[in-house]
């Protein structure tokens, strides 16, 4: 029961994107459409189970004064790993998310995560916690997709819903992730009060 | 006469934080006082262009040669943090009313992303040395005009009356969308 709790916590009570707020950058950028978003937070999320598990595996051994850069290093090779399993297997969507699989490396939610639960906890907790928030990102950023495409294209996953002459393009492009994010917030916080 | 294009392009129609979505974080964090919000635009525009140099230079002459493209996530982002604990501690010494100044912001530098990311973009766009120090300058200075911008608006919405829901975060990514939007009528300024 406790286990489930730490993935609902990173899903409900500390979402990266609602709640906390953190790595906006990705968050606005790539979700054009429901697809990318999910890509991004799936990319993200495997990036965070995988450096608490090592990070857990290594605060013994990493000395105090150290352990930003440590942390760094850690989260650096899994990234690159991502990097090169991504343009091997799906180059499309490598393509679309371009700049900010890299960019996953300078994500404040990896290096948080590292620091404020793996360097404390049993590593098996740390993968718990790694998938919960990695969940709650996912999540995130399906959702916000899944609006702007909804509203920018007209199609879902895809799929067309009404024909694109009707989209709002704005959506798609870069003032639309802004005013999308607020609105959804905005939904967020009223739920989040009434409950 | 390109150098000046560039300027514009990175400053105005490609700004790096309203199209391009890198720097959010301090974009967002940041921005609640004019005063904090120039502070950190000159400690950004300091870092990102000395950090470019070095990556360029780290790029070319280091990892080319001997075929470690594969490394350059871990090599930036490696010279960026040390990058950054070198200037603060040299700032320190040198310049303590500069450091006063920027010294608070230099640690946030690290986790900004506009830094590394600028470092890859010139690397994907096959900039030369002197190229991307000026890409790298005026991003930043996009980066500030951005940012100096936001300040402004949100101090002036801070005396204002906003619905309850909205009170906070949403209504601060309401205004940076329209100042989005505004950025936008700058595109098809320049072609580069």
């Amino acid at each position: 029961m406790k286990k489930l709790g730490i993935i609902l916590n990173g899903l409900v009570n500390e979402n990266p994107t609602f709640v906390l707020m953190l790595g906006m950058c990705p968050t606005l950028a790539t979700t054009t459409s429901a697809v990318n978003g999910l890509g991004m937070g799936l990319a993200t999320m495997f990036v965070l189970i995988c450096s608490n598990l090592v990070i857990s595996l290594l605060k013994k051994l990493i000395p105090d004064n150290v352990r930003i850069p440590s942390y760094i290093v850690v989260i650096a090779t899994f990234v690159t790993l991502l990097e090169m399993v991504m343009k091997a297997y799906v180059p499309a969507l490598y393509e679309s998310l371009g700049l900010f699989i890299p960019l996953i490396v300078v994500n404040c939610i990896v290096l948080g995560r590292a620091e404020s639960f793996a360097s404390k906890h049993s590593p098996f907790d740390s993968m718990l916690d790694g998938l919960g928030i990695g969940l709650g990102f996912t999540f995130a950023l399906t959702l916000l997709g899944m609006v702007r495409e909804l509203l920018g294209a007209g199609t879902f996953f895809g799929l067309t819903v009404f024909p694109d002459s009707y989209g709002i393009l704005i959506f798609v492009l870069a003032p639309g992730a802004f005013i999308t994010l607020a609105y959804l917030l905005a939904i967020i916080n009223k739920i989040r009060k009434v409950s | 006469m390109i150098y000046i294009f560039m300027f514009i392009a990175a400053v105005f129609v490609n700004n790096i934080v309203l199209s391009q979505f890198l720097g959010i974080c301090p974009f967002l964090g940041v921005s609640k006082k004019i005063n904090t919000a120039t502070g950190m635009s000159g400690a950004v525009a300091f870092v990102l262009t000395l950090s470019t140099v070095i990556t360029w230079i780290v790029y070319t002459y280091l990892l080319q040669p001997y075929h470690l493209e594969y490394l350059q996530t871990v090599a930036f982002i490696l010279v960026i943090a040390s990058l950054v604990q070198l200037v603060e501690i040299v700032l320190k010494k040198i310049s303590p009313a500069l450091y006063q100044s920027l010294g608070v912001f230099l640690p946030l530098i690290s986790t900004n992303c506009c830094i590394l990311g600028v470092a890859i973009l010139v690397i994907q766009k096959h900039y030369n040395l002197l190229e991307s120090v000026v890409f790298a300058f005026s991003t930043a200075i996009g980066f500030g005009l951005a940012l100096i911008l936001f300040a402004g608006i949100r101090e002036q919405l801070s005396l204002l009356k906003v619905p309850k829901g909205m009170q906070g975060m949403p209504v601060a990514l309401l205004s940076a969308g329209l100042l989005a939007l505004a950025f936008m009528g700058f595109s098809g300024i320049v072609k580069i």
